[in-house]
């Protein structure tokens, strides 16, 4: 729970929530960016994200660096799977098509 | 030692270390702990100890939610969500957590509708897909998940959704570190201050434990360059008798926080006026509730809690783990009664636990090698 994934902003969507698509190593899902409303990131941005919530903006490389460390400490199995199952899909709660389209969730 | 090599800069690591060795007074011993799981988690993976000098000893912290959670929440959370057409949603470390009367994942084989999702926003989203449901989100976590709780809850007053609440387990670090300083059992040199707690909460809430306490905190990255630059960070200090709070993470820890985390957060939150920490006992204001205006979400007005207190086993050594007075492999159940497969405590089940940690990596290693060198 306490190591944050990097994942790279897609797309933002307008609406009332402050949401974003993100993706992390070829997967996309909805990310919620409340918490940075302060210094939103734009669309190519690279953002740590801890349950499903994107807490600060980070470099390219230090969002690789992030990665390479989840994989070092054997989390990227289970880093993928909460990435996966953000927005319901492929969790307990298997209602719904899974897509790994992002677009089609926005 | 394998692992460290592949990170940035590999010279800079050799520096580190040596600087390390350099700035060490062989004549002390120094006690410096890291106070976050996550911290530990990488410390033992990376075997950072074989590379540090003997006298220099990491005591792991209690920055472990899930191990930090008395065994009766999560009984009082289950006891709540038998209530009929109700859905109790949690993080994924909860479902094998042991409760007095099994984990979250027991239940749910008894029929308990027992969810795992792996963000409270889904939480939220599960009761706009099944109105016809309550949904109780099980929330527990240091200041890195009570924003994206609150945000969450925010979101649930402006929408008006009334078939959600929240058992809010939410705990705040520096009470703990405060109750650890005052534990006459304990001594300790230097903090390694956690990294995503630090994104929310900045770096003045430690300022207290340098200028009265007169201990270095270096808030710390998770590489393995980034714990040994908090070691040198820490040595320097100490060398010339110096107390301060540094921020070695200063690519994602802003000094004054996060400001939109730290306005939901209070909009939604308030302190409780005390909480019970496994192995810390009760601590004053260590723990959040909701504040009156979310009372409509709070699950602990919503529902009748049983506030059941659970003692934990009484051989099993987790109260001594957590607060650094034993080493994991010094309790008397870890791997014989309790091993991640079996756990008796929360220490063995979370990734971030100490027990969990050590077993994975020096346990199961050391293992390895005495059946190595016997056969």
């Amino acid at each position: 729970m306490c190591l944050a994934i990097p994942g790279k902003i897609v797309e933002l969507i307008a609406g009332p929530n402050l949401v974003g698509v993100v993706e992390v190593t070829g997967v996309r899902r909805k990310v919620q960016l409340g918490l940075l409303e302060d210094d939103m990131p734009k669309i190519g941005d690279w953002v740590l994200i801890h349950v499903g919530f994107a807490m600060s903006k980070i470099s390219e490389r230090d969002a690789a660096e992030q990665m390479r460390l989840l994989t070092a400490l054997g989390e990227v199995e289970q880093v993928m799977e909460e990435v996966r199952g953000y927005g319901l899909e492929d969790s307990t709660d298997r209602a719904g098509p899974v897509s790994l389209n992002g677009k089609h969730h926005a | 030692m394998q692992y460290v090599d592949e990170f940035r800069d590999p010279e800079l690591i050799t520096k580190a270390s040596e600087e390390i060795r350099r700035l060490a007074d062989p004549k002390r011993h120094y006690r410096i702990m890291e106070v976050c799981g996550g911290h530990t988690h990488a410390i033992y993976r990376f075997g950072l100890k074989d590379i540090l000098p003997s006298n220099i000893e990491l005591i792991h912290g209690p920055g472990c939610p899930v191990c930090v959670l008395p065994m009766g929440r999560i009984d009082d959370g289950l006891a709540i969500a038998k209530a009929p057409n109700t859905i109790f949603a949690a993080f994924g470390d909860m479902m094998r957590v042991p409760g007095a009367h099994g984990s979250p994942l027991e239940h749910k084989a008894r029929g308990t509708d027992v969810r795992i999702v792996y963000s409270p926003a889904d939480a939220l989203e599960l009761a706009r897909k099944y109105p016809e449901k309550e949904i109780i989100f099980f929330a527990i976590g240091f200041e890195t998940t009570a924003p994206s709780t609150a945000l969450t809850l925010m979101s649930a007053k402006a929408e008006g959704i009334h078939n959600f609440s929240v058992f809010c387990n939410h705990v705040t670090i520096v009470p703990a570190i405060r109750a650890i300083l005052d534990s006459p059992d304990m001594r300790l040199d230097g903090f390694i201050g956690p990294g995503h707690v630090s994104t929310v909460i900045g770096c003045r809430p430690y300022e207290w434990i340098a200028r009265n306490e007169g201990k270095p905190v270096v808030t710390s990255g998770f590489e393995p360059l980034d714990l040994l630059q908090s070691i040198v960070m820490l040595l320097r200090q100490m060398q010339v008798g110096e107390a301060k709070v540094e921020n070695q993470y200063k690519r994602v820890v802003p000094w004054e926080g996060n400001r939109a985390a730290l306005k939901a957060m209070a909009e939604v939150f308030e302190l409780r006026p005390y909480f019970e920490w496994r192995g810390l006992g009760f601590i004053s204001q260590s723990a959040l509730r909701l504040r009156e205006k979310y009372a409509a979400w709070d699950a602990e007005l919503r529902y009748s809690v049983p506030e059941t207190r659970v003692t934990d086993p009484k051989a099993a050594q987790c109260g001594e783990v957590l607060k650094g007075v034993l080493k994991p492999a010094q309790c008397k159940l870890f791997g014989k009664e309790c091993t991640p497969e079996h756990p008796i405590g929360a220490l063995m089940v979370s990734s971030e636990g100490s027990c969990a940690a050590y077993y994975n990596y020096e346990y199961r290693k050391s293992l390895v090698t005495r059946i190595s060198s016997v056969a």
